[in-house]
């Protein structure tokens, strides 16, 4: 990273954008290395990617991924990552990590936090005192992690929540984003994202993209989504967003991970993604596939003696068949590392084909194709997907 | 097959070459075998077990989980090692997986149960030859009764086990002949008979009569039996056996037992003990390196302290009660005293996860139950495992047997 004194060099570089649709194909220049993007980051919750060594990550092409303030932070506890080398030494990561503000998870996962204008109140799942999660307390706790992208500490509400609630929500994220900005220690070194709220209220969203843009963050997540609101909900608060968001930052829908929904929100102009969905759908035995997925488990797998996906070069399918894998998962574990390794390899490769087509000229087509080889059989695409593309130019057929 | 013995003193060393279908496969003697589940080692999928130095050249499948699918096989038709993705390997089919228990009292004359993931499977000698014809191992164990484990016994049942064994064995040999896909492959006699020496000895005499491939030394698993029964017993059958055969043996894996068992004349074992460390989050740390003076200073880094300079009391009895299978050969890294060790597992180790990992990162990671953790652990501990048996080769070599035996043993006796 440059030193200060001469203006930073812009995270995003545009290397390409969609004639027709708000896609765009670029790098992230981030400080261990730079990442082609659009970019599916795969979340190793604790300092690990769901049993996959650092070395298979790699191997797979990916050069981002996240790891959880929240879980970190308990869980060793952020000195001791910090005494490791950072969360890069601590799990021997070369490449890049983003850590999310630990808020999220908290409210999600713990009944007993409280959430107030200091910060959210919570009980430590493994006993202790009562924690204050202040904005200066996740800067000071991801400072130490040093994960090369960091997130704000955010107000979270659930999507589905209406009323007074959710403006409170969104106007005091804009308050902790000051207090984030102010606190965060490590400016040269670790990229501070603003998180856009605002729940599913077009004016509230807006009003928080101008609040936060008026900051000088160097990217933007669109948060409080992917909550179990209505699809024709989430797709036009995205594509709300993606147009008052500015060009030149990168911008990142957070917890997004279906294949039809990378597609679509990258059509809308979204550049980076995260979700556990890949490798938790791994570990119950499910594998992806551009037709959808095939649960593995069942009988019908059992004497299946062709690849996962004959066209997937990772090395599950390079070597193992369906019957092998659904006789295997009874037995090891070594099954669900190789159904992780595959599901990785399946969102790697589509966001490579998604990027490239960008590249070419051609994502319209692009879309069109993965439509139909993932619906062709079920009676098309789904409704919002249709219509969530017409709205930026791409009709399917 | 071909068994080759270099003739040194205290152990067979030697190799067995000309291995697998294609001939190429070889296994250094003494040596171990792979531990699979369904064919790929335990938490390991192909590319991480390809970071493991010294993995042996043939893989052990426990027949209960091929069972289990035969009518996949029969379907696959190209054989167990083609459909478990590994084309090229050698293949050993034992009739019982080492770390699945094998409950007592459900062999017949007629049949042997097998205990598999949806519960006990019958098997008759025909039945078995089927699966096998199915499976197309280049070696495997003949059907046997081994159902004398449990210490209790007796003669008569002792008699029983061989009797049948011997029985299973002469339809097994026929019905081989018969069968055009087992025609590469090796049946192994089981030498059954208890903790009777006559019934042992018989055992194996006749066992040697027939024309099998090797022989497979059974119902020495657990600890019911005396341990100098156990090397009596082993030493006399061994000693009943031609000298051009391979011997296996199952159920013995720690370090100790199994030097005392290769002076005994066994040849080959299982690796299903680095798997049970690994699985109770432990690290196998014990060091085989026998040159004269830095051992010292090897153990005491390791954690493992040296008995003549007893550790503290209050150490031992935490220890003990972290895992009451835990061994002398391991360190368990769920003790809380490793959470900010920033050292490797094991100093001065080469496997994936010392040279990348700290004994913290693994503490992390079985604290928070994460996978991650048996993969580095499994990584480590087979090829710590696996390295000592190049170690005993090393020492068979160099005629320093007794200098690593002492080592071993020095080490076996702390904290008991
Ligand atoms: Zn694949
Ligand atoms: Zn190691």
């Amino acid at each position: 990273m440059a030193a200060a004194g001469p203006a930073p060099v812009p995270v995003l570089r545009i290397v390409a954008e969609c004639g027709r649709s708000r896609a765009r194909a670029g790098e992230l220049r981030l400080p261990h290395g730079s990442v082609p993007c659009p970019v599916f980051m795969p979340v190793g919750t604790r300092g690990t990617a769901k049993g996959l060594t650092a070395a298979q990550l790699a191997a797979l092409g990916c050069r981002i991924c996240l790891g959880n303030t929240f879980h970190l932070g308990t869980r060793p506890g952020s000195e001791l990552v910090r005494r490791a080398g950072g969360l890069h030494g601590f799990m021997d990561w070369p490449h890049n990590l983003l850590t999310d503000s630990g808020g999220f998870q908290m409210v999600s996962l713990l009944e007993l936090s409280e959430v107030s204008e200091e910060g959210v109140r919570f009980q430590p799942p493994h006993g202790g005192e009562q924690i204050l999660l202040s904005p200066e307390k996740s800067m000071e706790i991801q400072n130490a992690l040093g994960a090369d992208i960091v997130m704000q500490l955010d107000d979270v509400v659930s999507s589905t929540t209406t009323g007074p609630r959710v403006e409170e929500a969104m106007s005091r994220s804009v308050r902790w984003l000051d207090r984030c900005v102010a606190a965060h220690a490590r400016p040269q070194q670790q990229l501070l994202f603003a998180i856009v709220q605002g729940g599913l209220d077009p004016d509230l969203r807006l009003r928080c993209i101008r609040a936060m843009t008026q900051r000088d963050v160097p990217g933007f997540a669109i948060g409080g989504l992917s909550g179990g609101e209505a699809k024709a909900r989430f797709w036009r608060t995205v594509k709300l967003s993606t147009e008052h968001l500015p060009r030149d930052k990168p911008r990142y829908l957070m917890g997004v991970g279906y294949a039809t929904d990378l597609v679509v929100c990258v059509a809308l102009g979204c550049d980076m993604f995260d979700c556990v969905f890949p490798t938790r759908t791994a570990r119950f035995g499910s594998a992806l596939v551009p037709w959808g997925s095939l649960q593995l488990k069942n009988q019908q797998f059992a004497k299946d003696f062709r690849p996962i996906d004959a066209d997937c070069g990772c090395p599950t399918c390079q070597r193992y068949s369906r019957a092998y894998l659904h006789a295997l998962l009874r037995s090891n574990t070594a099954a669900l590392h190789l159904l992780t390794l595959h599901n990785i390899a399946y969102q790697m490769k589509l966001m490579g084909s998604i990027r490239d087509s960008i590249v070419q000229q051609r994502f319209p087509e692009f879309v069109r194709e993965f439509m139909d080889t993932m619906y062709g059989g079920r009676g098309g695409p789904p409704a919002w997907a249709r219509e969530a593309l017409e709205s930026v130019g791409i009709t399917l057929g | 097959m071909r068994l080759k013995l270099l003739g040194a003193g205290g152990g067979r060393l030697g190799s067995l070459a000309g291995l697998g279908r294609g001939g190429a496969g070889a296994l250094a003697l003494p040596g171990c075998l792979l531990y699979t589940r369904t064919g790929a080692a335990p938490h390991l999928s192909h590319d991480t077990l390809r970071e493991v130095r010294g993995v042996p050249g043939v893989a052990h499948i426990a027949l209960p989980a091929l069972a289990e699918i035969h009518d996949v096989l029969e379907e696959y038709k190209e054989g167990a090692a083609k459909f478990m993705g590994m084309p090229d390997a050698v293949i050993y089919c034992s009739l019982h997986d080492p770390v699945t228990p094998c409950p007592s009292g459900y062999n017949t004359n007629k049949t042997v149960s097998l205990w598999g993931s949806s519960g006990r499977m019958e098997m008759t000698a025909s039945k078995f030859m089927d699966i096998q014809r199915a499976i197309q191992p280049d070696w495997f164990q003949c059907i046997s009764d081994g159902d004398t484990i449990s210490g209790e016994a007796g003669r008569k049942r002792a008699k029983k086990s061989v009797d049948r064994s011997l029985s299973f064995l002469d339809i097994c040999l026929q019905l081989q002949e018969k069968s055009p896909e087992l025609q590469g492959s090796v049946m192994f006699g089981a030498i059954e008979g208890g903790d009777i020496l006559e019934e042992r000895l018989r055992s194996a005499r006749e066992t040697a009569k027939r024309p099998v491939g090797g022989f497979l030394l059974d119902g020495f698993q657990g600890s019911a039996m005396a341990k100098e029964t156990k090397l009596k017993l082993i030493a006399s059958v061994t000693a009943e056996l031609p000298e051009d055969k391979p011997r296996i043996i199952h159920g013995v894996g720690k370090p100790d037992e199994v030097l005392e068992c290769i002076e005994r004349g066994v040849d080959i074992f299982e690796s299903f003990f680095p798997f049970q460390v690994t699985e109770r989050g432990c690290a196998l740390v014990f060091s085989y390196d026998c040159h004269p003076d830095p051992e010292a200073t090897v153990l005491t880094q390791n954690g493992i302290q040296d008995p003549e300079k007893n550790g503290t009391q209050e150490d031992q009895e935490e220890v003990s009660k972290a895992d009451p299978e835990m061994t002398p050969f391991e360190i368990s890294l769920k003790d809380k005293k490793y959470h900010d060790d920033f050292g490797p597992l094991l100093e001065g180790c080469s496997c994936y996860c010392c040279q990348r990992h700290t004994r913290a990162y693994v503490h992390h990671l079985l604290v928070t139950n994460e996978l991650l953790a048996g993969v580095l652990l499994m990584m480590h501990n087979f090829q710590h495992y696996f390295g000592f048996f190049s170690a005993v080769r090393d020492a068979l070599r160099d005629s320093k047997l007794d200098q690593l035996k002492e080592l071993i043993f020095r080490q076996a006796l702390q904290r008991q």
